[in-house]
């Protein structure tokens, strides 16, 4: 079996997983749209106000039902001993974690970034900020996956781990957030995205390459 | 040279440990002592600030002693995944702490020091939000270690997270930068302070020795500690002359 194959098999896997359980994204997505209407309630229904806010709450949200999927990456394959398999396989681990934590995207961030008009005009966002808020949940969720597989490994069989993980993931999130949220706030502003762009980017390929491996480490320490 | 992996194993370690600990307790007390007279009776008062700035002689040094511990707890994790040495992990397990107190402390005496000063308790300068966020990771090492229950996984799981820290702390610091520029809320500058009395310098570097020394002693007392508390059941310990004393 190539690499390649492996790295496909077990974001099948996954997928298939989560295709026979479908409430547990539709709970997360479900809480990304909630959480973004209670700032609303909070804060007031001034469109000014909701315009301004809009890409960093937005953010906000999405971090946070990032981490509601976390939970799921590894805990169930730990407790059924799937994944002391995994590590016992001949491919190599890493790259079956990196189709794990794809599917997750998949599962957690894609729809995100599908669902980000529909709220962005909520917050009566205009169009054309509207695209860029999706190109940058488009480059940021999967490095939010990624940042946070590190934490969902390190913490597994831990006690209270569901908490514990947002606590380690959260300030590790701050850079995306920044420039995530920042990309669309200096649109609006007239000064251009593009730095922030090219920042993420810069963000995701350092993630996507140290992150498996980084995680490969987390799942080892754990599993001994 | 003296070999120093014979005192990578805590049977060596904690006799020596012993010794050092009360040298850098009298170090601590000592240059605490001059560093506080420098402080509060040589440097003069500033022109612009008066007497409030001497708080900079517990801040500045408290902040960065709070970053040089993070790195070396990274330089301890980065031994003890490598060469897998028990004492590496009691080390960095006993750094944690005074990291976190020394992050607390430069962000309550920086909040004391911006009232008079900037007339706010807190701005988001880059320089402080990246100190409240390096506080955040001493706590999440913290609270990681201590939901493992097996310390040899406790260890290792918080080798890793302090070397994924170490990593991040560049990059959280300079997003949070332009985070700040972008945004020209403040428009206090830290950088631009007026050029430092040579005095006030050397009471920086006075108090930021003591807090070495004492971060030193601290941290090999708490060491101590949790050599014998994991090491509870072995021979060197139930030989160890305190021990036998009390049993």
């Amino acid at each position: 079996m190539s690499v390649l194959s492996a790295y496909f098999a077990a974001l099948h896997r996954d997928l298939l997983l989560v295709m026979r359980r479908k409430t547990e994204v539709l709970t997360a997505l479900f809480f990304f749209v909630i959480v973004t209407t209670l700032l609303p309630l909070g804060i007031g229904p001034e469109p000014d106000l909701l315009r301004k806010i809009a890409p960093g709450a937005m953010w906000i949200a999405a971090l946070l039902a990032t981490l509601l999927g976390l939970q799921r990456l590894f805990a169930a394959d730990y407790a059924d001993g799937t994944l002391e398999q995994m590590v016992l396989s001949p491919e190599p681990l890493s790259v079956l974690v990196a189709g794990k934590i794809t599917a997750h995207w998949l599962v957690c961030g894609l729809p995100l970034v599908l669902l980000a008009p529909v709220i962005g005009l909520q917050f009566d966002l205009p169009t054309d900020a509207i695209g860029i808020l999706m190109l940058t949940l488009l480059i940021g969720t999967p490095l939010l996956s990624l940042l946070g597989a590190i934490g969902a490994a390190l913490t597994l069989g831990a006690r209270g781990s569901a908490l514990l993980v947002s606590l380690l993931v959260l300030p590790l999130y701050i850079p995306t957030l920044i420039f995530g949220a920042g990309a669309v706030e200096s649109y609006i502003a007239g000064l251009g995205a593009m730095g922030h762009f090219s920042l993420l980017g810069a963000l995701l390929i350092l993630a996507a390459a140290f992150a498996p491996w980084a995680t490969t480490a987390a799942l080892r320490i754990s599993l001994e | 040279m003296i070999n120093l992996f014979k005192y990578s194993a805590p049977s060596t370690f904690y006799p020596l440990a012993g010794k050092l600990v009360p040298i850098f307790w009298t170090l601590a007390a000592i240059l605490g002592a001059i560093g506080l007279y420098i402080s509060f009776f040589v440097a003069p008062t500033d022109a612009q600030q008066g007497q409030g700035y001497r708080i900079i002689f517990i801040h500045v040094p408290a902040s960065w002693m709070s970053m040089f511990i993070y790195c070396i707890m990274a330089f301890w994790s980065l031994l003890g995944l490598t060469f897998n040495t028990r004492l590496s992990g009691m080390m960095t397990s006993a750094l944690a702490p005074t990291g976190a107190l020394f992050a607390f402390l430069s962000l309550w005496t920086g909040a004391l020091w911006g009232k008079p000063m900037w007339g706010a308790w807190w701005v988001w300068d880059a320089r402080l939000t990246s100190e409240l966020i390096l506080f955040f990771l001493y706590i999440g090492f913290i609270a990681l270690q201590a939901a493992i229950d097996d310390p040899r996984r406790a260890d290792r799981a918080g080798a890793l997270l302090s070397l994924v820290g170490v990593v991040n702390v560049p990059i959280i610091y300079f997003s949070v930068k332009w985070w700040n520029t972008l945004h020209q809320g403040a428009s206090v500058s830290l950088t631009k302070s007026p050029s430092m009395a040579s005095t006030m310098l050397w009471g920086m570097l006075v108090m930021a020795l003591a807090f070495w020394a004492y971060t030193i002693a601290v941290a090999l007392m708490r060491a101590r500690t949790i050599m014998l508390e994991r090491e509870g059941n072995t021979e060197w310990v139930h030989h160890l002359p305190d021990v036998k004393e009390a049993a």
